[in-house]
C-alpha cells in the first residue's frame, strides 16, 4: 500500500504520499501514505499521539508538511493553500472538541456553514432565498434541532454541538468530510444514531471519521486504518486489522 | 599689540630660563622681591620675569597671587595672602600668623597683567609636575599662541617625560603649522604630528592652514586631514554602538520583569511602567531619608535603594495580582485594560503624594564622571547601568534555571494545567511571578532614577518600547528579550545619526510593526500545538 | 438596496436611539438659537460644544466597538483614525484662512512662514476644497487602516500582539506630527480657524449647525454599523470573534472580513474626528497620544461593547462625567476615577452596562432565545 499505484492521482478524491512532518524535532507524522475513493467512508483509528489530528490538520491547510505529496480530486496539491481555500474546495472538517459558534443561535451556525461564495461582498448583502431556507430548515430536521433553531448554540448540551456541527458540515456540502471523534460525550442512543446519519451521508460523500470507540466503528463497518507514530500500520476490515498482532501489540501491551 | 607683546614677554622668559642656569636661584629672588616693593609697574613686570627665570619653588604661587592681588610687599617681606585668608611667606612658603606690618598690595595695570598671564602659561610649562605641565602644553595647543614659541621649544629642551614631550611637541607643531616664516621640513613634520594626534582638535588645527601654504604642505594637509576624519567617523561609530549598548542595556532592564509576566503569565501588565516609576522614587525617599539622616552614607543610597525598590514594587506588583489581574486569567484584553487603569491610579497616586514635577535623585560618587578609552567618551553612570543589567539577567536567569521556583515557573508556563495536577500551587506561583516580575521593574528604576528625570511620567516614556522588546524578542524567552533589547537599542543610535532622533525612532517602530507581520510571536517564539491553544 | 440594508432587521433599541439623535439634531440647535436667555429651556452655546464634542466620541466610540465588540480587535490606535480625519479637515480650516492669518500670506500657513518654509508642500495641495478634504476625511483614515490592516491580518496577527502594534501605530504617527518638518504644525497643531463653506465657525448659527450635523452623521454611523452586524457578513464578523480557525474551515477568509470592518471603522473614525476639530478649534498630535485610544475602549466597555448603542452611550456618559469631575474640585481626583472605571468595569461589569441590563432584562423573560452578540470571554 505504501507504493503509490499508477493512476491513483487521477481516480482518488484524496491521496496523501510520503507525508512527513515535525514539531521542534518531535516527528508527528512520517512518510505517511493514504488514499481515499470517491463516496468512500473510512475509519481511522490509532493510540494517542499516532498522528490523526495532525493528519487532519494537513489535508485542511492548518499545518504544512515538510515533506510528501497532498492531492485533492488528482489535481489540486493541498499543501499550496490555506484552509479558507481548501474548505471551499470541498472539504468539511468536525474539530474533535466540538467547536460551534456559542453567541449565534443554531439556524445561523447553519447559515454561515450553507455552501454559498464567501466574499465579503455577497455576505454584506446576503438575503437567505426560498431554497437555501428550505435546505436550512431540512438539515435542522436531519440533526433533530429544528424546534431549538432560535436557541444560542452556547446553551447546547456536548452531544447536541456534535450534531450541530455534523449539521454544519452537511450544509457545507462537501466532497470530503473529515470527522474527529463524532460520538464522544455521547449516549449509546445518540452514537447509534450518529453512526446511521454518517452512513446515509457516506452515500454520495467521501468521509474519514477518526474514532476511539471501537463499538461505533463496527457500527459503520467501513474499511479502517491503523495509524501509530505518525505512519500507517495496518489497513483492511475491522476484524481483519484486529486480528493483526502488530495492532494488538500498539493498542494493548509494551 | 597683544603679539609683540607676548612675543616680548616669551622673549625675555626665554633669556631668563637660560640666564637661571647660571645665576643663583636666591639671587635673582632678592632682586625680583625688591622691584616687587618698589611700586612701580615697570619694575613689577621686570620681577615677575626673574621670578619665572629664577624657577623658585613658590614662582607659580606668587605670580598668581600677585595677579588676583592677593600679594603684599613691603621693604624686608614679601607676604601671599591665600584665599583662604591667611598669609604665607613668598619665599620661604612658611604660613604667618599675621601679615608683618607695613606691606602694600602690589598693584596692577593691564601690562603688569599680560605680564603676569605670559607668566603663567610659562610657568605651568615648567612646572615641576608632569601633569601639570601638559595641562599647559594642551592649552598652548588650543590657543596656538605663536609668541609662546620660543617658551615651549625651550621646554621641549628640558623636557624627559615621555607624555609631556608629546604634548609639548604637539603644541610646538600647532604653533609651527600656521608660521609663515617657519622651516618648510618643519611645517611639514608638523602636520605628522598632528595626524598622530589625530582628535577634533588636531583636525581644527590642520584645517586653520593658512593660505601660504606650499602644494606639498597642502597635500599633506589635505592626506591628513582624509586620514583623521577617517578615524574618527570610526570612533564615531564606536561611540554610536557605545551609546546603543547602553540603551538597549535600559531596555533590557525596562523590559525584563515585562518579559517575565507575559512570558510566564500571558499577562500583559499596562502598569509595567509604573513599577519601573515606583523603584525610581523609592530611589528619592531611601536619598532624602539618607540624607536628613546620614550623610555619610550617601555613596550607599543606591545599594540601600535597590532591596527597597524591589520590596516597594514588587509588594504592589502581588497587590496588583492577588487583587484584580487573577480574576481576569484567560481575558488577556481585559487584563490589558485594568492594568492601564491601576497604571493611571499609581500614576496619579504618585503625582499627588510627591508633586507633578520632576524629583532630584543624586548620583553617588562613582557614578559620577567619565574617562577615555582611546576615542571613546565613557560616563560612569552608563558603564554602571551595563554591569548592572548584565547582573540583573544573569540573576534572573539563573533564578528560572536553577532554583525550585524557576523550575514551578516554567513548569507552570508550559502547561498550567498539568503543572497544577502535579500539585504545584499556581495561583502562589503566579502571585511570586508577578512580584518578581514587578520587582525587576523597580530596581530598573533605581538605574533609570541615575540617567532620566523621575517624574510621574517616567513610566509611560518606557512602556511601549518594552513592548516592543519583548514582542519584537519572543514571548516567554528571556535571550529573546535580551537580543531584543541590544537590537533595538543599537539599531536606534546607529539610526539616529542619519535620520534624527524621533525619526530614528519612527524608523524603528515600523520596522517592529513589519517584523510582527512575519514573525506574529517573535524573534526566539516558542512552536508546536501548545503554543496556538 | 442600500435602505434595505440600512434598515434590515430594524428593532426597538436602534429605533429609540435613532429617535433621540433626530431629536436632539433639532432641538438642540433651535432651543440654542431661538429662545432667548432666559428662557428655562435655553441650551447656552458653550452646552451646545460640548455636547458636539461628546456625540464626535460617542461616534468614534460606535467605530470601535464595531471592530472591538463584533470582530474582537481590540485597536489601541482608533484615535489615530480620528486624529487621521481631524487633521484632513483642519488642513482644509487652515486654507480657508486665507490672507486673515497673522503673517497674511494667501497661501502659507502663518506656521510655514514662520518656519520660512517657501511653498506649500505637495500634500496640502486641493485642501481649499471643500469635497476633496471630505474625500480625504474617510480616504487617509481608510488608507493606513486597509495597509496596516492587510499586513496584520494576512500574517495573523491577533489578540494582544495586535492590540500592542495598533498602540505602536498611533505612538509613531504623535512622533511625527510632533515634527515641525512634518508639515502640520508641529507641537501646535493646526488652530485659528475662520471659516468653514463660508461661514465663521465661530458663530452661533455655526456651531449649530455642527451640532445637528454631528448628530445626523453619528445616526448614520450607526445605522451603517448597525446594518454590517445584522447582515451574514456580521455573523461572519461575530463567528471570527468567537472561534476563529472555525470559521476559516468553513471557507470564510477570515483576513479579508476583518480588512473590510476594520477599513469602514477608521473611516467612521476620521469623520468623528473631523466633525471634532471645527468644534474645538483646534487639531494637534496629542489626539495621537495612546492614552487617548485606550481612553476609547473604556468607553465603549463602560457602555457594553458589542451593543453600538452601548458605546455611544458610554462615550457620552464618560465623557460627562469627566467634565465634571475635571471643572471643579474633585480635579485631581479624575484620574483615579478614570483608573478605577477600567478596573471595576473589567472586573463587575465585562458586559458595561448596557449589556447588562439587557441580560436583566431577558432573564426576566425568556431565556437564551436572542441571537445576543454577547462579548466573548478571551479573543
Amino acid at each position: 500500500m505504501n507504493a503509490p499505484v499508477p493512476g491513483a492521482l487521477t481516480s482518488s478524491l484524496l491521496y496523501l504520499d510520503g507525508v512527513s512532518v515535525s514539531f521542534d524535532g518531535f516527528k508527528a507524522i512520517r512518510g505517511l501514505s493514504l488514499t481515499i475513493e470517491p463516496d468512500e467512508m473510512r475509519a481511522i483509528i490509532g493510540p494517542n499521539g499516532a498522528g490523526k489530528t495532525t493528519m487532519m490538520d494537513i489535508i485542511t491547510g492548518k499545518t504544512k508538511p515538510d515533506v510528501g505529496t497532498v492531492m485533492f480530486g488528482g489535481t489540486v496539491d493541498l499543501t499550496k493553500l490555506d484552509e479558507a481555500a481548501i474548505a471551499n474546495l470541498g472539504i468539511g472538517r468536525k474539530f474533535q472538541k466540538p467547536t460551534v459558534f456559542d453567541s449565534h443561535t443554531i439556524e445561523d451556525n447553519i447559515l454561515l456553514a450553507l455552501k454559498s461564495k464567501r466574499t465579503v461582498g455577497k455576505t454584506l448583502f446576503w438575503k437567505t432565498e426560498e431554497p437555501q431556507q428550505k435546505r436550512i430548515d431540512d438539515i435542522l430536521g436531519i440533526i433533530r434541532l429544528a424546534d431549538r433553531r432560535d436557541r444560542l448554540a452556547g446553551s447546547l448540551s456536548h452531544g447536541q454541538k456534535q450534531w450541530l456541527e455534523i449539521g454544519m458540515l452537511l450544509a457545507q456540502d462537501p466532497k470530503l468530510l473529515l470527522v474527529d471523534e463524532p460520538a464522544a460525550g455521547m449516549t449509546d442512543g445518540e452514537t447509534a444514531q450518529t453512526a446511521v446519519l454518517l452512513k446515509e451521508i457516506a452515500r454520495d460523500h467521501s468521509v474519514i471519521v477518526v474514532e476511539h470507540d471501537m463499538g461505533f466503528i463496527r457500527e459503520l463497518g467501513v474499511k479502517v486504518t491503523v495509524l501509530h507514530e505518525g505512519s500507517v500500520l495496518a489497513e483492511g476490515p475491522l476484524d481483519h486489522v484486529s486480528a493483526n498482532e502488530r495492532v494488538v501489540e500498539v493498542y494493548l501491551g509494551r | 599689540m597683544s603679539f609683540l607683546h607676548r612675543l616680548k614677554h616669551a622673549l625675555v622668559i626665554l633669556v631668563a630660563l637660560v640666564a637661571a642656569s647660571v645665576a643663583s636661584i636666591a639671587q635673582t629672588t632678592d632682586e625680583a622681591f625688591k622691584r616687587l616693593a618698589a611700586d612701580s609697574y615697570s619694575d613689577t613686570s621686570r620681577a615677575i620675569e626673574m621670578l619665572v627665570a629664577s624657577a623658585h619653588p613658590n614662582a607659580a604661587q606668587i605670580v598668581e597671587a600677585l595677579g588676583d592681588g592677593r600679594l603684599l610687599a613691603g621693604p624686608s617681606d614679601v607676604v601671599v595672602k591665600t584665599t583662604a585668608g591667611g598669609f604665607v611667606d613668598a619665599r620661604t612658603g612658611q604660613a604667618l600668623g599675621a601679615a608683618p606690618d607695613g606691606l602694600k598690595p602690589v598693584r596692577l595695570n593691564n601690562a603688569v597683567r599680560r605680564a603676569v598671564q605670559a607668566a603663567l602659561g610659562g610657568l605651568g610649562l615648567l612646572n615641576p609636575d608632569p601633569a601639570k605641565r601638559i595641562a599647559a602644553a594642551e592649552a598652548v595647543f588650543k590657543s596656538r599662541d605663536a609668541g609662546l614659541l620660543p617658551v615651549v621649544e625651550a621646554a621641549i629642551g628640558r623636557e624627559t617625560d615621555p607624555p609631556a614631550l608629546k604634548a609639548l611637541r604637539q603644541a610646538q607643531a600647532a604653533i609651527l603649522i600656521a608660521r609663515p616664516d617657519a622651516q618648510p621640513l618643519d611645517r611639514l613634520a608638523a602636520v605628522e604630528v598632528l595626524y598622530e594626534r589625530g582628535d577634533q582638535d588636531a583636525l581644527a588645527t590642520l584645517r586653520a592652514l593658512p593660505g601660504d601654504a606650499t602644494p606639498a604642505l597642502r597635500e599633506a594637509q589635505a592626506k591628513a586631514i582624509a586620514a583623521i576624519e577617517g578615524r574618527l567617523r570610526l570612533w564615531a561609530i564606536v561611540q554610536n554602538l557605545w551609546y546603543g549598548l547602553s540603551l538597549g542595556s535600559v531596555l533590557l532592564l525596562a523590559a525584563i520583569g515585562l518579559a517575565i509576566t507575559f512570558g510566564v503569565m500571558g499577562v500583559i501588565n499596562m502598569a509595567h511602567g509604573e513599577m519601573v516609576m515606583l523603584g525610581a522614587y523609592t530611589t528619592f525617599v531611601v536619598q532624602e531619608l539618607i540624607r536628613a539622616n546620614a550623610p555619610g552614607l550617601f555613596d550607599w543610597s543606591l545599594a540601600i535603594a535597590l532591596p527597597a525598590a524591589f520590596i516597594v514594587a514588587g509588594a504592589v506588583g502581588i497587590a496588583i495580582e492577588r487583587g484584580v489581574i487573577r480574576f481576569l486569567y484567560g481575558r488577556p484584553l481585559e487584563t490589558l485594560l485594568a492594568t492601564w487603569g491601576i497604571s493611571l491610579i499609581l500614576q496619579q497616586a504618585v503625582r499627588t503624594a510627591f508633586g507633578p514635577t520632576n524629583r532630584e535623585v543624586g548620583a553617588p560618587a562613582f557614578m559620577s564622571g567619565a574617562f577615555e578609552l582611546g576615542g571613546l567618551a565613557i560616563t560612569y553612570n552608563r558603564l554602571w547601568i551595563i554591569v548592572f543589567a548584565a547582573l540583573v539577567f544573569a540573576a534572573l536567569l539563573a533564578i528560572l534555571k536553577l532554583t525550585p521556583m524557576g523550575l514551578q515557573m516554567r513548569a507552570v508556563t508550559q502547561n498550567r494545567r498539568m503543572a497544577s495536577a502535579m500539585g504545584i500551587r499556581t495561583g502562589r506561583i503566579d502571585a511570586l511571578t508577578f512580584g518578581l516580575g514587578s520587582g525587576v521593574a523597580g530596581l530598573a528604576g533605581v538605574a533609570l532614577s541615575q540617567i532620566d528625570n523621575v517624574s510621574p511620567n517616567l513610566g509611560q516614556s518606557y512602556i511601549i518600547d518594552s513592548f516592543m522588546v519583548v514582542v519584537f524578542g519572543g514571548v516567554g524567552n528571556l535571550w529573546g528579550t535580551l537580543v531584543g533589547a541590544m537590537t533595538l537599542g543599537v539599531a536606534n543610535k546607529l539610526l539616529e545619526p542619519y535620520a534624527g532622533a524621533v525619526l530614528g525612532k519612527i524608523a524603528l517602530l515600523v520596522c517592529i510593526i513589519l517584523f510582527i507581520q512575519k514573525r506574529p510571536r517573535g524573534l526566539f517564539a516558542l512552536k508546536g500545538r501548545a503554543v496556538e491553544a | 438596496m442600500i435602505a434595505r440594508f440600512l434598515l434590515q432587521n430594524m428593532d426597538r433599541r436602534a429605533g429609540i436611539f435613532l429617535a433621540i439623535l433626530l431629536a436632539l439634531a433639532v432641538l438642540v440647535p433651535a432651543a440654542n438659537l431661538l429662545l432667548p436667555a432666559s428662557s428655562p429651556f435655553h441650551v447656552p452655546t458653550s452646552t451646545l460644544a460640548l455636547w458636539g464634542k461628546y456625540l464626535c466620541y460617542a461616534l468614534l466610540a460606535v467605530s470601535l466597538d464595531l471592530v472591538w465588540g463584533y470582530c474582537g480587535i481590540l485597536s489601541l490606535g482608533h484615535g489615530a483614525f480620528f486624529a487621521l480625519g481631524g487633521y484632513a479637515m483642519g488642513l482644509y480650516l487652515m486654507r480657508q484662512i486665507g490672507t486673515r492669518g497673522v503673517y497674511g500670506n494667501p497661501v502659507l500657513p502663518d506656521f510655514m512662514v514662520f518656519l520660512n518654509w517657501q511653498e506649500l508642500p505637495w500634500y496640502w495641495w486641493g485642501f481649499s476644497s471643500f469635497p476633496f478634504a471630505m474625500l480625504m476625511v474617510l480616504l487617509v483614515p481608510g488608507l493606513l487602516a486597509f495597509v496596516f490592516g492587510w499586513f496584520a491580518f494576512r500574517s495573523r496577527v491577533t489578540g494582544v500582539y495586535l492590540s500592542i502594534i495598533t498602540q505602536a501605530l498611533t505612538y509613531a504617527l504623535l512622533l511625527a506630527f510632533f515634527r515641525n518638518d512634518m508639515g502640520f504644525g508641529g507641537n501646535n497643531g493646526l488652530t485659528d480657524f475662520k471659516d468653514i463653506l463660508g461661514f465663521n465657525v465661530q458663530a452661533q448659527a455655526t456651531r449649530a449647525a455642527l451640532f445637528s450635523m454631528t448628530c445626523v452623521m453619528l445616526a448614520a454611523g450607526f445605522l451603517i454599523a448597525r446594518g454590517i452586524v445584522v447582515s451574514k457578513l456580521g455573523k461572519v464578523v461575530i463567528a471570527v470573534r468567537d472561534a476563529e480557525s472555525r470559521t476559516r474551515f468553513l471557507g470564510y477568509r477570515v483576513d479579508r472580513f476583518k480588512l473590510f470592518v476594520f477599513t469602514v471603522s477608521a473611516c467612521m473614525a476620521g469623520v468623528a474626528g473631523a466633525l471634532y476639530v471645527p468644534q474645538v478649534g483646534i487639531i494637534n498630535p496629542s489626539e495621537f497620544a495612546p492614552a487617548n485610544s485606550i481612553e476609547t475602549v473604556i468607553w465603549v466597555a463602560v457602555g457594553g461593547r458589542g451593543t453600538l448603542v452601548g458605546a455611544a452611550l458610554g462615550a457620552v456618559v464618560v465623557n460627562g462625567a469627566k467634565t465634571m469631575f475635571t471643572s471643579g474640585f474633585m480635579a485631581p481626583y479624575w484620574l483615579f476615577a478614570l483608573g478605577g472605571l477600567f478596573v471595576v468595569v473589567t472586573l463587575f461589569l465585562p458586559k458595561g452596562i448596557l449589556g447588562t441590563a439587557e441580560a436583566l432584562w431577558r432573564r426576566r423573560r425568556k431565556p437564551e432565545t436572542m441571537p445576543a452578540a454577547e462579548p466573548a470571554p478571551a479573543e
